[in-house]
């Protein structure tokens, strides 16, 4: 009797033993997944990050010397050697600058009234299919829009109004659509709790909805602008000049009242354009040219995605659900 | 089973008549639920997950008024002034105004303890700093939370604890001088200590006004409330004073729920 009692037990313990080593083969297996995909993931990653670092390096191998202060002061020139980009990011900024004004107001309410005060049915359902694909309209669909709205039937011209309006319809989708996320992103309970106290929607909306999003609303529009930067197709379709050797009007004149709006409707020329036009010279030192522009282009973009992320983590650290 | 019980020294501070509440879906959740809550008591809502206890509780701020489609049947009158506050006359943001709530979960805004307190102030138009530094000390005294956080009243409300954050919660809801609190389970989201805090401080509180509470936890509306009402399916089963509810219910079902043999 008590011999069999050992022997079962041994048994006993043989076979657990035995079963966790199964368990920990098959734990082995499974975690080999783990480890594959990882793998492939990261390949991935770094194929990714390497073109865009292969084409960076590029550009500045090609352009590297003419990095240099006369390059953003002077004016396109018959020279490649002496020819600059001052009219393309003066023209740049001050599109930008038109297009932020259209954009973030525009896109800011139409986001508020979608999620907070739009009711609900079949036509809002229609309205934000809709948003979402114009965020996938070609761009150059966006330059004949311009071309047909702004310059022939509101006569606005081939001007730097023209380009910001047309740029700033352009990331109105982004905008709404970032303005709507951040905003869905504030839990039902703040609501609840600002409404409970006897806020009105607007005290909700001003005080707290708009409080807690505007960081990720921020992030949206910074975006939208690095992308409007870098679009040519709708400007080429505006009828955007190449080459231009003056600058606008100033904004800004030492004259009361210290503002004009001349500039609006001045003919411009903007970044990429000028690139585009360097490259399509036979010469190969204005290739160079088109290659440093490139490069700024890049970094410009950069440097605003980066200052998005950074004011994101900014705003968001002080924010916990 | 209410009339039998009408206390002359108890005043009724509201009343359900045959409340009745749809939600958007056609979810018939509240049927022809009828009970009053007497002034400077509290009422607690028992019954089992579902019943309609949160939903009714929510009626009582208009809650429901955010989400499109719902439908109230029926009176919640308020005295002394019989105002019947799911009239559509009456704005859901007057009833507000008059009647408070706190939540389930601790739910402070993503500003300073001092800002969180004298928010209701702020919508109400209050700007004068020195008459909200007084209200906001004294609701914050009110919660008994005062002592924990009056020298850093400027600090973020998150870095309270879950107990502090809800004391800061009862306290935003009092700022207000409201009639009626309303508490939805104030303590499921919390520790023994930080319960036990809180239901004293229920007590406290039914001094300057009336109080409803909802709660999963039998032994806490035994302890903190004067009267009871279970629920169950959306009806109003059984209500009168908790000592005769917990001791002797009169119908099966609440003796049932209460000792555990159903729920």
């Amino acid at each position: 009797m008590n011999i069999n009692m050992t022997t079962d037990t041994t048994q006993t313990q043989a076979s657990v033993i035995r079963n966790l080593a199964e368990v920990r083969a098959m734990i082995k297996r499974h975690k080999l997944n783990d480890y594959i995909f990882s793998l492939i993931g990261l390949l991935a990653l770094t194929l990714a990050l390497l073109t865009l670092l292969t084409l960076f390096t590029d550009l500045v191998m090609d352009g590297y010397e003419r990095f240099n202060m006369g390059f953003l002061t002077d004016f396109p020139s018959r020279r490649a050697g002496s020819a600059g980009l001052l009219s393309a990011w003066v023209g740049s900024a001050l599109v930008m600058l038109v297009t932020f004004l259209v954009a973030v107001p525009m896109g800011v309410a139409a986001g508020l009234y979608l999620e907070e005060y739009a009711p609900k049915n079949w036509f809002s359902d229609l309205i934000e299919i809709n948003v979402t694909n114009l965020a996938g309209v070609p761009s150059i669909v966006y330059g004949l829009l311009a071309l047909g709205l702004f310059v022939y039937i509101l006569d606005l011209g081939q001007s730097i109004l023209t380009a910001g309006l047309t740029l700033g319809l352009l990331i109105l989708p982004i905008v709404i659509v970032s303005t709507r996320e951040s905003i869905r992103a504030i839990p039902t309970a703040i609501r609840e709790a600002a409404y409970a106290v006897g806020a009105t929607k607007w005290q909700v909306v001003h005080d707290h909805v708009l409080k807690y999003s505007y960081g990720g609303i921020l992030t949206g529009v910074i975006i939208g602008m690095a992308r409007a930067l870098g679009e040519t197709a709708p400007i080429i379709t505006i009828g955007a000049l190449t080459f231009i050797a003056f600058l606008p009007p100033s904004p800004i004149t030492d004259v009361a009242p210290f503002i004009n709006f001349e500039w609006l409707s001045s003919g411009f020329t903007v970044l990429p354009i000028q690139m585009f036009n360097w490259l399509s010279r036979p010469e190969y030192a204005f290739h160079i040219n088109a290659a440093a522009t490139g490069a700024l282009i890049i970094i410009v973009t950069l440097l605003m995605n980066g200052t998005a992320i950074w004011l994101r983590y900014k705003i968001r650290k002080n924010i916990k659900w | 089973m209410v009339d039998n019980m009408n206390n002359p020294t108890t005043a009724i501070k509201a009343e359900s008549r045959n409340l009745n509440f749809f939600y958007a879906g056609g979810n018939h959740a509240l049927k022809s639920v009828s009970m009053p809550l007497y002034e400077n008591k509290i009422t607690a809502l028992i019954g089992p997950s579902g019943c309609g206890k949160s939903t009714f509780l929510r009626c009582f701020n208009r809650m429901h008024d955010l989400y499109p489609g719902n439908k109230y049947q029926g009176e919640i009158v308020m005295h002394p002034d019989n105002t019947n506050i799911l009239e559509h006359g009456v704005d859901p943001i007057e009833v507000r105004m008059r009647i408070s709530m706190v939540f389930q979960k601790p739910n402070p805004f993503p500003k300073s303890i001092y800002e969180n307190v004298a928010y209701g102030l702020r919508v109400r138009g209050e700007s004068n700093k020195r008459m909200l530094d007084d209200k906001v000390e004294e609701a914050l005294k009110g919660a008994a939370i005062w002592n924990e956080v009056k020298d850093r009243l400027q600090d973020l409300a998150f870095n309270l604890s879950g107990g502090q954050q809800q004391r800061l919660c009862i306290a935003r809801a009092l700022a207000t001088d409201p009639e009626i609190m309303l508490f939805d389970e104030p303590t499921s989201a919390l520790d023994p200590i930080a319960t036990a805090n809180i239901e004293e401080l229920m007590s406290e509180l039914k001094e300057k006004l009336t109080i409803l509470v909802v709660t999963h936890n039998m032994q806490q509306a035994a302890r903190v409330s004067d009267y009871t009402a279970y629920m169950y399916l959306g009806e109003l089963m059984e209500y009168d004073e908790t000592n005769t509810i917990f001791t002797r219910p009169s119908r099966k079902e609440t003796e049932d729920y209460i000792t555990g043999k159903f729920g």
